[in-house]
């Protein structure tokens, strides 16, 4: 390996920046599905309905007993199928990008419902009985009661998987679509300077996720100390 | 639905596209359980670093758990791959590039040379040391502070007092955790295929392009990981029945 360029990241800084956008915009779409689907398998999971619990447990247990990638292959396959047969669409009814949206909130509902689920079960029985006794009904108890208290426990593990979340939409990188990790490979096979576009990478994946945990610890103390 | 498809002739490697998925799942449990092997000795070591009183050892552990938890496995494995070759003295990257693939030929249908199964396994084994070092530290920390005091007191040396009083009660405790991680390692050695290891992942994807029974292919490699991780988790569940240490609730998971 001769002298580094390092200039290679400012030339193609606009489609870097693209790239970022991509990632950042996958996160979020997936941070805010995958926690309110999340909330509803983790409620499902826990109902007295075995027709909820059942299929609820079910799917959890799957997508968390295959690769990501494995998910996301399957979810690019079926999204554009189950769509076009409802819209009946052919073809491009959907593209790249929201096979992928849809891939991570289904696979990040499950990881989510687990963290929920057990949020829900730390709170006392009593609450939701005394709940029950003052006459809210079931939404009324897990809005009011329930789910305020195990969102605020469970918030540094919630937070904590947000940045494993942040680090796996590097995945989609296996469909090909321009993510910030994508954006560099791309530059990379352009102009042959892929020592430099990944280490890039990787220190700012470094800098973003390092930021992020410290501050999760920081904030768990503080919750600590609060309660 | 046609699952006769498993049984055709397959173009290359194997003889029908049913040998392509036992192909990959041999390369996923090699890959697995080469790169367990790495992870669970660095873990250890790592993780034992984070407790001793040694100021500099904890500082290096933290480094090392911190670096190789905040930067994504699919950037690592990038960076094991394409860039450690360039950044090492040319003649060594040249080795790992031209000559380490000739060194032997892979069995079991690989269409991959030794080189991308090297980087791979290293990848996902110290990735991997970095959760398993935090393991075994929380399991060292889970026991009471007593103990050391109690093993110190007696006359025993502080590597004496890891070996015969704390490492014998925290393996016991991180077992369950383990399983976990072991799964985990199963589950992200599917990061490989893009860096070209054909394990179960990759095959079934080959197998939809060249057949295009998609939703067969990805159903067989789905039932193979469920069969997988369903026989670890059963097997280990005996093993930390035997081995729990009595008032320390750990349940195994999938994740």
């Amino acid at each position: 390996m001769g002298e580094f360029d390092w200039g290679v990241i400012w030339t193609y800084r606009a489609s870097l920046v693209d790239g970022m956008i991509t990632s950042l915009q996958l996160f979020a779409i997936a941070l805010a599905g995958g926690i309110f689907f999340g909330t509803l398998l983790a409620m499902a999971r826990l109902s007295r309905w075995k027709a909820l619990s059942v299929p609820a447990a079910g799917f959890v247990n799957l997508i968390r007993a295959i690769p990501f990638i494995m998910a996301i292959f399957w979810f690019y396959f079926l999204t554009p199928m189950i769509v076009s047969k409802f819209t009946g669409q052919q073809g491009e009814a959907v593209g790249p990008f929201t096979s992928a949206v849809v891939a991570f909130i289904m696979v990040e509902s499950a990881y989510y419902s687990e963290i929920i689920r057990a949020g829900i079960q730390s709170i006392p029985s009593g609450q939701p009985a005394a709940a029950h006794a003052l006459g809210l009904n079931y939404w009324q108890s897990m809005g009011y009661v329930v789910l305020p208290q195990a969102f605020r426990n469970m918030l540094p593990v919630m937070l904590t998987q947000a940045v494993i979340l942040f680090q796996d939409t590097s995945l989609v990188y296996v469909v090909a679509l321009k993510d910030f990790l994508g954006a560099a490979s791309k530059a990379g096979q352009l102009t042959g300077r892929i020592v430099e576009l990944y280490l890039f990478v990787a220190v700012v994946f470094f800098i973003i996720c390092l930021a992020a945990s410290r501050a999760v610890k920081r904030l768990q103390a503080n919750l600590a100390v609060a309660r | 639905m046609d699952w006769n498809v498993f049984l055709e002739q397959a173009p290359s490697g194997g003889k029908t596209y049913l040998g392509w998925l036992a192909s990959g799942l041999f390369w996923t449990m090699a890959v697995s359980l080469c790169a367990w092997a790495i992870a669970s000795v660095v873990g250890c070591v790592v993780g034992v670093a984070r407790t001793t009183p040694l100021a500099w050892a904890r500082l290096l552990g933290t480094c090392y758990v911190e670096l190789f938890r905040n930067i994504p496995l699919l950037v690592q494995m990038f960076l094991w791959y394409f860039v450690m070759p360039e950044v090492i003295p040319t003649a060594w990257g040249d080795w790992l590039k031209q000559d380490m693939p000739y060194l032997l030929t892979l069995p079991f249908a690989a269409q991959f040379s030794l080189w991308e199964f090297t980087a791979a396994v290293l990848c996902l084994g110290l990735y991997t040391a970095s959760r398993v070092a935090e393991q075994v530290r929380s399991g060292i920390e889970s026991a009471p502070q007593g103990q050391t005091s109690a093993g110190l007191a007696m006359g025993l040396t502080l590597p004496q007092v890891y070996r015969y009083v704390k490492l014998p009660m925290a393996f016991r405790i991180v077992i369950p955790p383990m399983t976990s991680e072991f799964l985990t390692i199963f589950k992200n050695s599917s990061t490989a295929l893009t860096i070209g290891v054909l394990e179960l992942t990759a095959q079934s994807r080959q197998i939809s392009e060249y057949t295009f029974k998609t939703f067969e292919a990805f159903t067989a490699a789905t039932l193979i990981y469920i069969v997988v991780t369903m026989t670890v988790i059963f097997s280990m569940r005996a093993l930390e029945r035997r081995v729990a240490v009595p008032g320390f609730i750990a349940q195994a998971s999938g994740r």
